[in-house]
């Protein structure tokens, strides 16, 4: 049999080749918003966790802190226990709900300015562009054969982009333990294993992200842009290309007249314009995050030639049909969907607003004892052990009553605290700490006839008279 | 082998069969999967050579290595035992009241004696020291046979009830009935006074009474309370090590009466060693029922 490799066209290949994109650099007010939004978000990611709050003894003083040794989270005022997770439940369901709320108004202004991917992406280029140059010179770059100083601009730009993920690494490091020592610790050496690896991760995926994958992300890994047409309505807004005005298009030459033809003079600055490589000329599509980074090259073309702006916009369908027809465009802001979001929105803020604000700062755990489940004591009344467990959630100690409801004539006794019985005691519970306590409870004989007797625990704050009711039983030999 | 024949579709090269019709693209295997095919395969006879692999007749090939998993285990072992070292030493060399005063100490000593117990005491004393009744007294109330301080119950523990050791705990009560020192009814008669004990309203001036002064007083003293020095357990409460049910105490008074059962139990210093044993001894104590 013949060896030979059978011959491969690109007609029957099963994958389309990727292309690397090289946009062109624009100038205006979405290339503008994007420049302040990274700035401001890069500054946030990074200087966050340095904002100092004060947390008492053994917790970093750090204002925003997921303390995974202590089992706390801290979010400024707000300081959350393992149980309450349900509080990020609620903040993504918030975060979601917004997102469709956002869409659903101004398109995917998620995806064109707030998305790390595209933010990290917008930075990556340029670093390239501030190396190489604009899109031609990348684009003659990447064709021309290797050389010296090839090899020289590519490392100087791996090595900034390398630099760039290994600080986005760090800063996620720096939001679980305090910011200052980690720091130090990073650049001397004497962080964890876990700090390194978790660098290693979140800094290699960024420089994996933002430096190679780029518009793939978008395209073929984030959910996000296939469902986005589900949020969308004629209402919304979107990057739109106002076909009616544009076409049909040609090249235009100096003094030639627009009569008779469209204003598209098909320079294709929108297309290398863009961060994916599409042609927004053909519509709204999947690929488009919504960056009005197309607006504004076309605007600038458009200034060239001596036309009006807005022959692509950020615009609704609606709009897009009412100019086409001579109408007056209009902003219609409160439609079904944008009410349903809203009511949304208002709904979670509020029950999460109510949670934080009637949030119990002490919680209890009885459990009772199963090896013995009674046991009869010589002056023949019978005790019970419980297992009792006072969480408390604030960082100051607190001095309780504990008593038993539903039993006549019980008396109960903490293991190892020195009270003896009694009908009540007293538990000294240290701030920010779950407390463990074994609790005898006795009963004359006679006050119970059943196997299982409801008993409740009832603890009592000394300072502020709260009371926490747990329910357990009290075993006996029935009758 | 027919002639090569390329497919006019996919543009790939056919194996040059063709079976009713249908032909089959020749589409090898991918080349780096049959370098790591290959490198597999040098690694497991790398591995052979290395390792244990084949079975023999009366053992299995040693490897050049001289791995062994059991070894690994006893490594592991001996770490945990150097680990521990420090705690048992210091175990050793503190008094069992000593441990229970110290809170380190103690919560060391209380795990360690939770573990020591499941292994070697809950089979007869039953998780908690909850006890089978009838046969093994419970350990959780606060009723003793042989004392309920720490070291009474360290003393039980490291000698034990009526073994072999010189040590143990040794005195039986006599067989009143088996060996005829009191006749069926003057067993019937103490039987009765000894319930009236524990309904804490003896039968004053009974026959039962004045038996009962003649041949027991001696262990489970006046009125009934037992004596721990020779495991005589106390009469006027009702815990029951030998019948729990209230409805048959009296049957079952005068059944060890007549003839008597008598528990056993190891002499644990024969077994384990003191620091173990003192980590008993708290962990026992902590029951519920220590003294």
């Amino acid at each position: 049999m013949n060896k030979a490799t059978p011959n491969v066209t690109s007609s029957n290949k099963l994958y389309a080749d990727t292309v690397t994109i090289h946009p062109r650099k624009v100038k205006g007010p979405f290339r503008s918003i994007k420049w302040w939004l990274m700035a401001a978000m890069l500054a946030f990611w990074h200087l966050a966790p340095f904002i100092r709050w004060d947390r008492g003894p053994g917790v970093a003083s750090q204002a925003i802190l997921a303390d995974m040794a202590g089992r706390r989270g801290y979010f400024f005022f707000i300081e959350i226990w393992p149980q309450e997770v349900y509080y990020i439940t609620g903040a993504l369901l918030f975060a979601a709900i917004a997102l469709f709320f956002m869409s659903a108004l101004a398109g995917r202004v998620w995806c064109g300015f707030l998305c790390w991917q595209t933010v990290y992406t917008d930075l990556f280029v340029l670093v390239e562009r501030l190396v190489v140059g604009d899109r031609s010179a990348r684009m003659m770059l990447d064709r021309a054969p290797w050389t010296a100083s090839k090899l020289a601009k590519k490392t100087v730009i791996h090595a900034a982009w390398i630099a760039i993920s290994a600080l986005c690494g760090i800063g996620f490091t720096l939001y679980f333990g305090d910011a200052f020592q980690t720091v130090r610790e990073i650049f001397t050496l004497e962080a964890s294993i876990g700090t390194y690896s978790a660098i290693g991760i979140v800094g290699g995926a960024c420089y994996l992200l933002a430096g190679f994958a780029r518009e793939q992300v978008c395209l073929y890994m984030c959910p996000y842009s296939r469902f986005q047409s589900a949020m969308f309505d004629e209402h919304s807004l979107i990057i739109s290309y106002e076909a009616w005005r544009g076409e049909p298009r040609a090249p235009s030459r100096k003094g030639e007249s627009f009569e008779g033809r469209g204003h598209c003079i098909d320079c294709k600055a929108c297309v290398q314009a863009c961060p994916t490589g599409i042609d927004i000329r053909e519509g709204l599509q999947m690929a488009c995050i919504g960056c009005g980074l197309c607006i504004d090259a076309c605007n600038t073309m458009m200034d060239k030639v001596g036309l009006p702006h807005g022959l692509i916009s950020y615009d609704s369908e609606a709009n897009l049909f009412a100019r086409a027809k001579g109408e007056a465009p209009q902003t219609k802001l409160v439609r079904l969907r944008t009410v349903l979001y809203t009511v949304l929105l208002a709904a979670i803020g509020a029950g999460m607003l109510f949670a934080l604000g009637t949030r119990h700062t002490v919680e209890v755990n009885v459990l009772h004892e199963r090896s013995p489940l009674f046991v009869p004591l010589s002056d023949g009344s019978i005790r019970n052990g419980y297992t009792y467990k006072v969480l408390n959630m604030v960082r100051k100690d607190r001095i309780y009553s504990l008593k038993t409801v539903g039993i006549e004539g019980a008396s109960l006794e903490v293991v190892g605290s020195g009270q003896g019985k009694g009908a009540e005691t007293e538990l000294q519970v240290p701030g920010d700490q779950i407390s463990t306590y074994r609790i005898y409870v006795n009963v004359p004989e006679n006050n119970v006839s059943n196997i299982k007797t409801p008993l409740q625990f009832v603890l009592t704050d000394k300072a502020d008279g709260h009371v926490v009711q747990s329910e357990t039983i009290f075993a006996g030999p029935g009758r | 082998m027919a002639s090569l024949e390329k497919d006019s579709v996919s543009g790939q090269y056919t194996t040059g069969h063709e079976w009713d019709g249908i032909r089959e693209l020749n589409t090898p295997l991918p080349k780096w999967w049959v370098y790591v095919f290959w490198a597999c395969v040098i690694w497991a006879i790398a591995y052979w050579v290395a390792m244990p692999a084949w079975p023999t007749v009366n053992g299995y090939t040693q490897g050049m290595l001289g791995y062994s998993s059991r070894g690994d285990l006893d490594n592991e072992l001996k770490l945990q035992k150097v680990a521990r070292s420090q705690w048992l030493t210091k175990l050793q060399a503190a008094s069992v009241e000593d441990i229970a005063k110290d809170k380190t100490l103690l919560n060391y000593a209380l795990v360690g004696g939770k573990l020591a117990f499941g292994e070697n005491c809950a089979p007869c004393h039953g998780t908690g020291g909850v006890g089978i009744a009838g046969a093994y007294p419970r350990l959780a109330d606060d009723e003793w046979i042989w004392g309920g301080t720490l070291a009474d119950i360290a003393q039980t523990i490291k000698f034990g009830v009526r073994n072999t050791n010189g040590e143990s705990h040794v005195s039986e009560m006599p067989k009143f009935g088996a060996d005829a020192l009191l006749t069926k009814e003057q067993i019937d008669q103490v039987s009765d006074y000894v319930v009236s004990l524990a309904s804490k309203a003896p039968a004053a001036g009974s026959l039962g009474e004045a038996i009962f002064a003649e041949q027991c007083v001696a262990c489970h003293q006046e009125g009934g309370v037992g004596s721990k020095d020779v495991g005589a357990p106390a009469l006027n409460n009702n815990i029951w090590l030998f019948k729990g049910d209230k409805e048959v105490v009296k049957q079952a008074v005068a059944a060890q009466v007549t003839a008597p059962k008598h528990g056993a139990m190891p002499a644990w210093s024969e077994r384990l060693d003191e620091a173990t044993i003192k980590m008993l001894t708290v962990y026992v104590h902590s029951l519920g029922g220590g003294k």
